[in-house]
């Protein structure tokens, strides 16, 4: 029953969904997506944070697979990997899952129980 | 069923089950039955009460938020870094119990519960799945 859930749930969701969890990360990755390639400088600038405050966020989001970095020069640029968030997709679905056995457990037991 | 909104994460589960919404409002609630279908608990039927779901995995941290005896139940379901709610809805039919759960992340009128803890799943997900429609 227990082990369920260690399906469901594994290391990677965990590492996605903190990676996800802090807004101004979340809001960094989000501006990635939607215009595409940006320098560090670049996305410094609109953060609302410090250089090595986006460093980082952007660190942190590349071991988990949502950016890909790119040096050029000096300067590094990001990218985001829209394909690492296909876990979270998951998630609903395997979640899903879950509840339908949860809810097969529960039907074994109120079979079993007294009135 | 489980389904993406642009509103919120969202997962219903329904089912026919042939016994009373009392005998199931008794398994939902009560700590020992509690463990024979879901985890070990210390839940308690009262609003505001924390409890832990415990596995050898870890822990599911839950807060009761609505208790209406035999018909809704309702807490915080916190794990893996994603706050959500799961809420039980228990309808009696001629044969039974329409049983009902959904399990929905971030919805603006629940904030107050989750103090400092203003996720923005809500956004994130709507965001998300404009990125996805573009990426075909």
């Amino acid at each position: 029953m227990t082990n369920r859930l260690l399906i469901v749930m594994p290391d990677l969701h965990d590492i996605l969904f903190r990676s996800l969890a802090d807004p101004t990360r979340r809001a960094i990755f989000e501006r990635l997506c939607r215009e595409g390639e940006q320098t560090v400088g670049a996305l410094t600038a609109q953060a609302g944070v410090s250089q090595p405050a986006v460093s980082k966020h952007l660190g942190v989001l590349k071991q988990a697979g949502l950016v890909r970095d790119r040096h050029e020069g000096r300067q590094t640029h990001y990218s985001a990997q829209l394909g690492a968030l296909a876990p979270l997709i998951d998630w609903t679905s395997q979640m899903a899952g879950f509840w339908q056995s949860r809810f097969d457990d529960l039907e074994d037991l109120l079979k079993r129980m007294d009135q | 069923m489980n389904e993406m909104s642009t509103e919120m994460l969202s997962i219903v589960v329904e089912r026919e089950v042939p016994f009373s919404p009392e005998k199931i409002w008794r398994a939902l609630t009560q700590p020992h039955l509690i463990e024979e279908w879901l985890m070990k608990n210390d839940f308690k039927p009262v609003v505001g009460h924390g409890f832990n779901l415990r596995a050898d995995w870890g822990a599911v941290d839950c807060q009761v938020l609505a208790v209406e005896w035999n018909k809704t139940l309702s807490y915080t379901w916190a794990a893996y870094g994603l706050e959500s709610v799961v809420t039980w809805t228990l309808t009696p039919t001629p044969t039974g119990t329409h049983l009902r759960m959904e399990q929905s992340g971030f919805r603006p009128d629940q904030q107050q519960y989750y103090e400092g803890a203003k996720g923005g799943w809500q956004r994130f997900f709507a965001n998300l799945e404009q990125v996805l429609a573009r990426t075909d």
